[in-house]
Order: structure tokens, then C-alpha cells, then sequence
């Protein structure tokens, strides 16, 4: 774990993630060390923005300092690790279904490129419990890892201008649910009906770092 | 009972309702927004006896048009009171001139004409009692890069009044620096500087850099010296900071501002101390900027 100055009050803590093919196993690390740190938080923390291995820390330079913090995270992710040998991840129980009709505008090609049926991508796109990694991109954008690396295929090589709020799409290793219709490159699988976003819920998102997630297809949607 | 409210009858380039943002909710991907230039924000506040985080108007480059009008029993008596700051500009109220930096009282049916400014960028116009707008996820703060927030203010657009006062207007004109000369921002190196050339900091801090005029809430893009990479590798997206100096493959920093995206992919070679950040919001094309690395 390091510890970088993100000006003079943000910390950036790069955790040490597996990079390349082994990432596929690995525990999305800077959103379990998210919800550790919101269970547990730093005195004079104000925000934790966890990122594809980072964690960016925002504090209060009159309530703590960048090295009395560094400490304090140090212990916190002692712990979870602690915790998370002694008694493997909690929240297993908890598992976020969308249901998705799979009718999605790069289905076929998505299927061509990977060399499988549509059917067998619906059911490798299903099979995975799934981990919010992160957000960003847009308001309750969650990057979800856990995708079976058949279906790591690049973004495509012209972004759509508008792709429809609900859209259920996946690019490079991620799996995601467009909140907002939004332009966007990602490869089209399907649509949902639940809002993953909504502005005037509380809260907002669906997709929060950590949350874990799993699509079942359905032909007809509930609602 | 007389209601107040304002009625806009030119926008100007870009005008938006903002407040001190909504901080806090980058994990979910929601930016903090807010004004670009807080201080001013909060200095126009304290002038018309709001609290701090009170929401007004930032007008980008002048240009407002906006008339006070009373509803409700009596409409047309009543007087709201306004107080100008940030970029300073000429200023009248119902054909008269008044100052920046101090209490002006506008009586019902008047109208507020902002000139465009020789100095800085934004100019800030709290009313007292705030701009009520219907706050989004606890903000009235127009958010360029995701649309949350109050839509960008349009000719016809009305802005009710609020109540969100904490005492009297005690000061008739607060003394302000001038945003005349160079810029110079302090700034804290990392978290990316071991990305660069050794000399890339020194090369940051050496020469002015000059704001191009694609700049906007989101950030300040910069001409100048070119700041070498040496670390060729993709930088996985990681959280940025308002202030933060990204660096794309051009090798010419963005300094990003209030809409900035909650990650990025590009390096930051350093960020501007956070005392310094009001000032790169009031950066305007043709201004150039010192960077004094610490």
C-alpha cells in the first residue's frame, strides 16, 4: 500500500491489485477497503472515492494531517484483512438482481466476436455474482467486475451519441448498467427496467462500491 | 404578504445557479460542483446577511439582465437586497451605477445590468434570503459535465427567493485584491510527478503557462511548456481533486475546476493548493499563470 499527496487535502492510497489476467479472480481491493473505511471512519476523513486501484482519501487539514491518516487507513485495512481470513467476505447473502431483457443491438455482434452463441453469452453474462468496483463516468455508473473473460472485448470503435437510460452493456473487463441515457462505447447487451439512478431517491444509486450484483434474464419484465 | 423573486431578462454567455456544491457523493459518481471561485460566493453572502452556502447566480463573463419582481398582496412594493463580487464589472440598478462588493438595494420592477468584466472571469450575484430553487441531492449547483442540478438560467427563467438570512448587511463595501497581473498558484507536487521527467516539475514551475479558450467549470486548459512523460504505461482511472493539474498525452496541463469528472485517466503531476483554487476559477483565455511548485 502507498500513500500519495493529492494536494493538501487529499491522500491517494494505491493498494496493491493484481494487474493483467490474474485481476479476473482478484477482489475488487480499493472498494472493500470503501466500505471498511466507512464503517470505520478516520477522524477528520470527509470522503473516500475508491477507483480501478486506488482510494482517493479527501480530509479536513484542520481536523487531521496526511501522515496521522495514513496510519489510521494502514490499521483499518489490517483489519479487514484480518477479518477477512478469520471470516471470509460478509454479505454474501446479499445479492442485487436485475432482471434484463437480453434484445440488445450488439448481442449478435458481441456473440460473433467472442465466438459464442447468443445464448451462451446471455448465459455467461448471467452466471457471475458480480462487485460494484467503482463509480465515475456519470452519476451512478458502477463498474462491475466479475465477468467472464470470454466476454473481455473492447469498446466499440464509434461511440453511440445516445444510448438509452437501463442500457446492460459490458466493455474491456467491466460489466455496467447505463443510469442516464448518456453517449457511450460500450457493447449493448440488453435493457433493464430498474433505475440503477435516481436523483430524488435516497440513496440515489443503486450501484454503491461493494454492492454485489447479478443479471437474470427475463423475458418479460416485472413492472 | 410580498413574496420576492427574480426575473431574468438576459443571461449573458452562461449563467448558473450555484451554491458550495454537493461534496461527498464522488463514490457514488456525482461530482461536488458548486461555485468556481467559493470565496466570492461566500464574501457576496456575507454582504446581503445570507449564510455562506446560500445559493446564487455565477455569471460567466457578465452579461446578466434580471429584474426584481414582487408577488403576492402588494407586489411591486418590497426591495431585495444584492451584492456583486468576483470578476468586477460595470453595474446599474434601475439605470443607476452602482458598485461591486457591497449591499445594493433594488426595489420591486428594477433591473440589474451587469457589464462584462476586464478582470477575471465569474461574477457572483447573492440576493438575500438565496435563490430558491429546488435543491438536487442537497445542492442548488448547475453541474456542467452531468446536467444534475437547476437547468443553466434562460431569458424568462424565475428564480424565487428564499429565507436562508442569518443577520443584517453589516458592511457597505468589503476590500477585495484585483485579479490584475500573473496568476500564481501554489502547488503540491504528486500524485502522478514520478510519471514525468525529472525535470517536468522544474519545467511546471519555470515558464508561464497561458489558459486557451477551451476552458470552462470543468477545467482550465493550459498552453505552455511541455510537460515529458516518461511512464508510458495507461493509468487505470483513480479519483481527482478540484485543482488537480492533469497532464494528456498533449503534455499540456488541465487544471481541473468545480464539474470536474469524479476520475480521470490521465496523470496529475501536482495539485494547486487548495487556498489558490478560487483563483484559477477567475482564469480567463489570454490570462497567463506561474506555477510555484512547493
Amino acid at each position: 500500500m502507498r500513500f500519495l499527496n493529492a494536494g493538501d487535502r487529499a491522500l491517494l492510497v494505491e493498494l496493491d491489485v493484481k494487474t493483467g489476467a490474474e485481476a479476473a479472480e482478484a477482489a475488487p481491493e480499493p472498494a472493500r477497503l470503501y466500505r471498511a473505511l466507512m464503517r470505520d471512519k478516520p477522524a477528520g476523513a470527509l470522503e473516500f472515492v475508491p477507483a480501478a486501484r486506488t482510494v482517493l482519501v479527501r480530509f479536513d487539514p484542520a481536523l487531521t494531517s496526511s501522515g496521522l491518516l495514513a496510519a489510521r487507513i494502514g490499521e483499518v485495512a489490517r483489519a479487514m484483512d484480518d477479518e477477512a481470513g478469520a471470516a471470509g467476505d460478509a454479505g454474501d447473502a446479499d445479492v442485487l438482481e436485475i432482471p434484463v431483457r437480453y434484445d440488445g443491438e450488439d448481442l449478435e455482434d458481441v456473440a460473433r466476436l467472442a465466438g459464442l452463441s447468443v445464448a451462451e453469452v446471455v448465459a455467461r453474462h448471467c452466471a457471475p455474482v458480480y462487485t460494484v468496483a467503482f463509480c465515475g463516468f456519470a452519476p451512478g455508473f458502477g463498474y462491475l467486475t466479475g465477468l467472464d473473460d470470454a466476454l473481455w472485448l473492447p469498446r466499440r470503435a464509434v461511440p453511440r451519441t445516445r444510448v438509452p437510460a437501463g442500457s446492460v452493456a459490458i466493455a474491456d473487463r467491466y460489466a455496467a448498467v447505463y443510469p442516464q441515457a448518456s453517449p457511450g462505447g460500450w457493447n449493448l447487451l440488453g435493457r433493464t427496467d430498474i433505475a440503477v439512478w435516481d436523483a430524488g431517491r435516497q440513496p440515489p444509486a443503486m450501484f454503491v462500491p461493494g454492492i454485489r450484483v447479478r443479471f437474470v434474464a427475463a423475458t418479460e419484465l416485472p413492472r | 404578504m410580498t413574496r420576492l423573486e427574480l426575473v431574468i431578462l438576459a443571461p449573458g454567455p452562461l449563467t448558473t445557479v450555484q451554491d458550495l456544491g454537493r461534496p461527498g457523493l464522488a463514490a457514488l459518481g456525482v461530482g461536488a460542483s458548486g461555485a468556481a471561485d467559493r470565496g466570492s460566493l461566500r464574501l457576496a453572502n456575507r454582504l446581503v446577511g445570507n449564510v455562506e452556502g446560500a445559493a446564487g447566480l455565477e455569471l460567466t463573463l457578465g452579461g446578466l439582465q434580471v429584474r426584481v419582481d414582487g408577488v403576492g398582496d402588494g407586489a411591486g412594493a418590497g426591495a431585495a437586497i444584492v451584492a456583486l463580487t468576483g470578476a468586477a464589472c460595470p453595474v446599474t440598478v434601475g439605470g443607476r451605477s452602482v458598485g461591486m462588493n457591497g449591499p445594493v438595494a433594488v426595489r420591486s420592477g428594477e433591473v440589474i445590468v451587469v457589464g462584462v468584466p476586464t478582470e477575471g472571469v465569474r461574477t457572483y450575484l447573492a440576493v438575500r434570503g438565496g435563490v430558491a430553487v429546488p435543491p438536487v441531492l442537497g445542492a442548488r449547483s448547475t453541474d456542467t459535465l452531468s446536467g444534475l442540478g437547476p437547468e443553466p438560467v434562460r431569458v424568462g427563467s424565475v428564480l424565487p427567493i428564499g429565507s436562508e438570512t442569518t443577520g443584517f448587511p453589516v458592511v457597505d463595501q468589503a476590500p477585495v485584491r484585483r485579479l490584475a497581473g500573473d496568476a500564481v498558484l501554489r502547488v503540491v507536487p504528486g500524485p502522478r510527478a514520478d510519471w514525468f521527467d525529472p525535470d517536468a516539475l522544474r519545467t511546471l514551475g519555470a515558464d508561464p503557462y497561458v489558459v486557451t479558450a477551451e476552458s470552462n467549470r470543468i477545467g482550465v486548459r493550459l498552453d505552455g511548456p511541455e510537460l515529458r512523460r516518461t511512464e508510458s504505461a495507461e493509468l487505470p482511472p483513480e479519483g481527482m481533486v478540484r485543482g488537480a493539474l492533469q497532464v494528456p498525452p498533449s503534455g499540456r496541463p488541465v487544471l481541473l475546476l468545480a464539474d470536474h469528472p469524479v476520475t480521470g485517466g490521465y496523470p496529475v503531476i501536482g495539485v494547486v493548493a487548495d487556498a489558490d483554487v478560487d483563483r484559477a476559477g477567475q482564469l480567463r483565455p489570454g490570462d497567463r499563470v506561474r506555477f510555484r511548485v512547493r
